[in-house]
């Protein structure tokens, strides 16, 4: 057999379903009977509900219902709860407005849910859909979509309760040291940057079936989510009061979810409720245009990033002021992206001893915005390494140098940095040197200078980047303000012919967990992978879980398997012993079998399992029967994937447009179980990173706030053509605090490449006087960039 | 989207009079614009007659000097045929060029031009190959064709046949596309003829134009550098969420340099 354990490519169980067109999404699921959905959403931005007549829609063929957020209040159901508490500087709690799934008398963004239609089949529900819509009267209020104007005297308020759009003005990090450095530095960059909003457009559009048993009162719901435990439980305890152990959530294959299906939202809440109500099954299938309208977004800052150094280019302090538009409402974890997942990340690679940064996050009328792929980290890995090289030109020193110098060194770890986080491993001088030599850096100068021959302007940019993932430590995410601890859990049944079913609370969502778990199975117990089922996503199967989201499955679903996997083999080795007729201390378990030490009595791991299933006078005060263990990991601190990515570029100058042309990486996520699916991860993320770089960018219209960008007409998302074949390396530290040396994969692509991607461009038009471009790097923003430093040197 | 009658007209006279009985029926080839503003419910008509497959409405002929294309012809096999190829490559490149391969499977050249989407890449083309369009009961110029954006001469009931193109001495099509639906942020179509150069430019503008100072430059020595200087005035341009009407006017006159290199 070849080798299936850590370190094989083993090529993806999952993917014959997938690529045979035989996944099973949410929306391939139909129950008999079934009603259909349709949300009726607000046209405007901000405007007040005045009146609302269903009678014709409830008249209209087919129609089973039209419920109104008054109905929905008058059955009390519960606002959609945020899972983190932030305070601010003054210590007062942030703002917390409540989040009704169907809004009462006030639509605050485009697509706020209004209204319910209930029908005998989708084309029903929509037809009367539009006769609600029809029959609705709204005063249009003045909204606010700008993130850098929310919080100014008389901009539009979107919450009575929250003065000045402001949901809390956060800071972390030492202030008065951080001015004391910036008082006594050589020199100061100052840099203005923006983090573009983006929409997380996943294949599959979020959809649910609901569905209620009048005989049992039991619930189900299949829904498109990264977290089916945590929805049952926010659900449960929070939002309609269903008792826990009558609902049962199934997130069964789902198409990406890129954060965006991490959230409780809406829909499922109002089919839950409806189908309670009328005692029936009902699916909502969203439309793409619905997509874009009401999936979580997500980044959207703005910043100034001010970066103290001394005169031989020492980091001595560095100072961030963010301003972070978290749209109309607060999303589940939509407090904590732009605070604990992102200022903690302000110290970077770099031994910077002072950092300061506060945060005020807005409300505005916009879609609410959460969790995407990297979530915090990418809008801090984006300002420093783009600060770090701005300030590198302005000092006439190596951009590669200047990160050099100021590296936390490989004998510093664990390494305390100013902003709340140990790192407890890294290498990234060694991340870095790997990433230069892969990608000829030393050479670019000749690739450069053939470039002009073809008239294109030739850059290269850096980025080396750290970054948190494995979110868990419970410890850590309590003391930080989550209001529930974090951990993850993992089941291990074997069967009595020896095979294994895994059941996990980590939910595979396009990450190929059937296939990585089932390796960490065969590392342990010898069980070839082909013989491993991994159960997720299922409340009824799983005991409970915390779901896959900051690169957490492996790190931490990972290491609660591992833990489990080594109950299993202690257990083996009892049973092992009392068949062989030796003491337990006395079993060696290697290869798959069971052996006494120092003698040829051995008994194969399916013996074993047999064994413990059909047991023939077990010692009934020692040993039980049964080979079924369940562990609980905690961990004790996040992981910190780091590493450098090296992006060369061409631009058309006539036109400005970006081509980029070379994309090398050398990251650091411990140790890799499955090399290829490892590979893919990165280059997804690479993708998406690209693609915030250089294309995506969600719009809405300043004054009437609507969204501009509703669909892929004027969406820009990266497309094969766009992108090169990546060159994509790894240098591994282990982590020194799970037992498996993991740290996680999931989103160093989308963290690390965007800054390398500006910082290249840069580098291509800094002999014309440019100094910065925002994301994305548009043709028009390029073509403006050098005609402005064309006319700013004239 | 709505419900609406289906119609398959056996021929051409068939389909004119199901749309002149129609209550507010519309014609149907690839479908490819048609479609998504009716499941965005921003049309709904009462009728769809369906042309695509009408005998009338296809092939592909070079005639007197021109080169005819049935109106139900799709972008794919305009950018596949040999006769195309060997007449006006520049037209098969243009068709090459057109939104996805399923856009291109299934979008027609007749549907294109009727809907006369000011970012569409045809009307450069038939504009800048001094073309004719043949309808069910007339000949209309090119010229007097595209009357505005989203706008044409056809009458409702009108049908499109054919669209004949002058085979150009040389011609070429430069397009610089909306990177996300690919449709022509500017497009220029140069074609040289024996009577005097034409450039056509599609999504700069509310409609297709002519850039005449751009035509006399060529017509004084055909290339690029003749163009240098040379620019469309940005005030009548588009400004939307890819290109200011300043960014569109440069590109004009980029891609018409690159159009005419490109001609060879």
């Amino acid at each position: 057999m070849a080798n299936q354990g850590i370190g094989a490519s083993v090529k993806r169980k999952e993917d014959l379903r997938f690529i045979t067109g035989r996944g099973r999404y949410t929306d391939d699921i139909s129950v008999p009977g079934q009603l259909h959905a349709h949300v009726v959403r607000s046209p405007y931005a901000h405007a007040a509900i005045t009146a609302i007549d269903t009678s014709e829609a409830k008249n209209a063929p087919g129609v089973v219902a039209v419920f109104t957020g008054a109905d929905m209040a008058a059955d009390n159901v519960g606002s959609l709860p945020c899972g983190w508490l932030i305070h601010s500087k003054d210590g007062s709690p942030m703002v917390e407005p409540p989040y009704p799934p169907l809004v009462a008398d006030r639509a605050k963004h485009v697509g706020d849910n209004v209204a319910l239609v209930i029908a005998e089949t989708r084309q029903q529900a929509a037809q009367a859909g539009q006769l609600v819509a029809e029959n609705i009267e709204y005063d249009e209020l003045p909204a606010i979509v700008s993130t850098a104007g929310a919080a100014a005297d008389g901009a539009p308020q979107v919450h009575s309760e929250a003065a000045n759009n402001t949901c809390y003005d956060w800071e972390l990090g030492d202030k008065a040291a951080t001015d004391a450095a910036f008082a006594s530095a050589h020199h100061v960059t100052t840099l203005d940057v923006v983090q573009n909003r983006l929409v997380p457009n996943a294949i599959e559009p979020r959809a649910c079936l609901a569905e209620y048993d009048p005989a049992t009162g039991d619930y189900t719901l299949h829904l498109t989510s990264q977290n089916p435990h945590v929805i049952r439980l926010l659900m449960s305890a929070f939002v309609l009061g269903i008792p826990e152990h009558k609902l049962r959530i199934v997130a069964p294959d789902v198409g990406g979810g890129f954060g965006s299906k991490i959230f409780p939202y809406a829909e499922e809440a109002m089919l839950l409720w409806a189908a309670g109500k009328l005692g029936r099954a009902i699916k909502w299938t969203a439309e793409r245009s619905e997509s874009f309208m009401t999936d979580r977004h997500g980044r959207d800052h703005v910043t100034r990033v001010e970066l103290a150094l001394a005169k031989d280019g020492a980091f001595v302090g560095l100072r961030v002021a963010t301003i972070a538009n978290l749209g109309a409402y607060l999303s589940a974890f939509g407090s904590s992206i732009p605070t604990y997942l992102y200022g903690t990340l302000l110290a970077g690679c770099y031994t910077t001893p002072a950092v300061y940064v506060e945060v005020r996050a807005v409300f505005t009328n916009t879609a609410p915005v959460d969790a995407y792929r990297g979530a915090g980290r990418p809008e801090a890995a984006f300002l420093l390494e783009r600060v770090v090289d701005v300030a590198a030109r302005e000092m006439g020193i190596d951009p590669v140098e200047i990160r050099r110098k100021n590296f936390i060194p490989e004998d510093a770890f664990p390494y305390q940095t100013p902003v709340a986080l140990e790192y407890d491993s890294g290498n990234y001088h060694a991340t870095l040197d790997l990433a230069l030599e892969k990608s000829d850096y030393a050479g670019f100068e000749t690739r450069r200078d053939a470039a002009r021959q073809r008239g294109k302007l030739r850059g290269i940019g850096v980025s080396t980047y750290v970054e948190a993932c494995g979110i868990a430590p419970s410890s850590v995410a309590g003391a930080l303000g989550a209001r529930a601890g974090l951990y993850e859990s993992a089941q291990v049944r074997v069967h009595p012919t020896g095979s294994v079913t895994v059941y996990t609370g980590s939910h595979s969502h396009g990450q190929g967990h059937e296939t990585t778990f089932a390796q960490l199975v065969h590392e342990s117990l010898g069980v070839p992978v082909d013989q491993v089922e991994v159960v997720h996503g299922d409340t009824s199967k799983v005991a409970f879980g915390m779901g896959t989201y900051g690169s957490r499955s492996l790190a931490v679903g990972g290491v609660a398997l591992h833990n489990a996997l080594q109950k299993v083999i202690a257990k083996g080795k009892k049973i092992a012993a009392h068949m062989l007729e030796a003491s337990d201390a006395d079993i060696e378990f290697a290869e798959n079998s069971f052996a006494v030490t120092g003698t040829d009595r051995s008994m194969a791991f399916a013996d074993i399992a047999f064994a413990a299933y059909v047991p023939h006078n077990f010692p009934h005060d020692q040993l039980e029967p049964g080979l079924d263990e369940t562990a609980f990991y905690d961990p004790k601190n996040f992981t910190f994937p780091a590493g450098c990515h090296v992006v060369e570029v061409e631009i058309d100058p006539d036109t400005g447009a970006v081509e980029v042309v070379n994309v090398t990486v050398s990251d650091d996520v411990g140790r890799v179980i499955n090399p290829m699916i490892v590979d893919g991860q990165i280059h997804g993320g690479l993708a998406q990173g690209i693609g915030q770089a250089l294309f995506e960018d969600c719009q809405y219209d300043p004054e009437s706030g609507q969204l501009l960008t509703g669909s892929y007409m004027n969406y820009t998302m990266p497309r094969a053509a766009d992108l090169p074949f990546y060159n994509v390396g790894n240098h591994v530290t282990l982590c020194r605090h799970n037992a498996l040396g993991v740290k996680g994969v999931g989103e160093v692509g989308s963290i690390g490449v965007p800054p390398a991607v500006i910082n290249a461009i840069v580098d291509a038009l800094a002999h014309l006087g440019v100094t910065h471009i925002d994301m994305p790097a548009t043709p028009e923003r390029v073509w403006r960039a050098i005609r402005d430093a064309q006319a700013a040197k004239a | 989207m709505q419900n609406f009658a289906f119609h398959r007209p056996k021929s051409l006279s068939e389909a004119v009079s199901a749309l002149k009985q129609a209550d507010e029926g519309k014609l149907l080839s690839g479908g490819q614009s048609l479609i998504p503003v009716m499941k965005l419910n921003l049309a709904a008509p009462s009728d769809l007659v369906c042309i695509s497959s009408l005998d009338e409405l296809r092939g592909i002929r070079t005639e007197a000097g021109r080169l005819i294309i049935g109106a139900a012809t799709t972008h794919g096999e305009v950018d596949a045929s040999a006769e195309v190829k060997t007449a006006i490559p520049a037209l098969a490149d243009l068709a090459a060029g057109i939104g996805d391969p399923q856009v291109r499977n299934r979008g027609t050249l007749g549907g294109s031009i009727a809907h006369n989407d000011p970012a569409a890449d045809y009307p450069a083309a038939v504009v800048a190959l001094d073309g004719e369009i043949a309808t069910d009961r007339r000949t209309i110029k090119a010229e007097a064709f595209f009357s505005g954006m989203f706008e044409t001469a056809l009458d409702d009931d009108e049908i499109i046949v054919a669209v004949s193109f002058a085979v150009p001495d040389r011609a070429a099509y430069a397009k610089f596309p909306n990177p996300a639906s690919r449709f022509a942020v500017v497009g220029v179509m140069v074609a040289q003829h024996k009577s005097g150069t034409r450039v056509a430019v599609v999504g700069a503008g509310a409609n297709v134009f002519r850039a005449t100072d751009m035509e006399k430059a060529l017509d004084g020595s055909f290339d690029p550098s003749a163009l240098d200087g040379v620019a469309v005035s940005a005030d009548e341009l588009t400004t939307d969420l890819q290109a200011s009407a300043q960014y569109r006017a440069h590109l004009v006159t980029v891609m018409a340099k690159r159009a005419v290199a490109a001609c060879g």
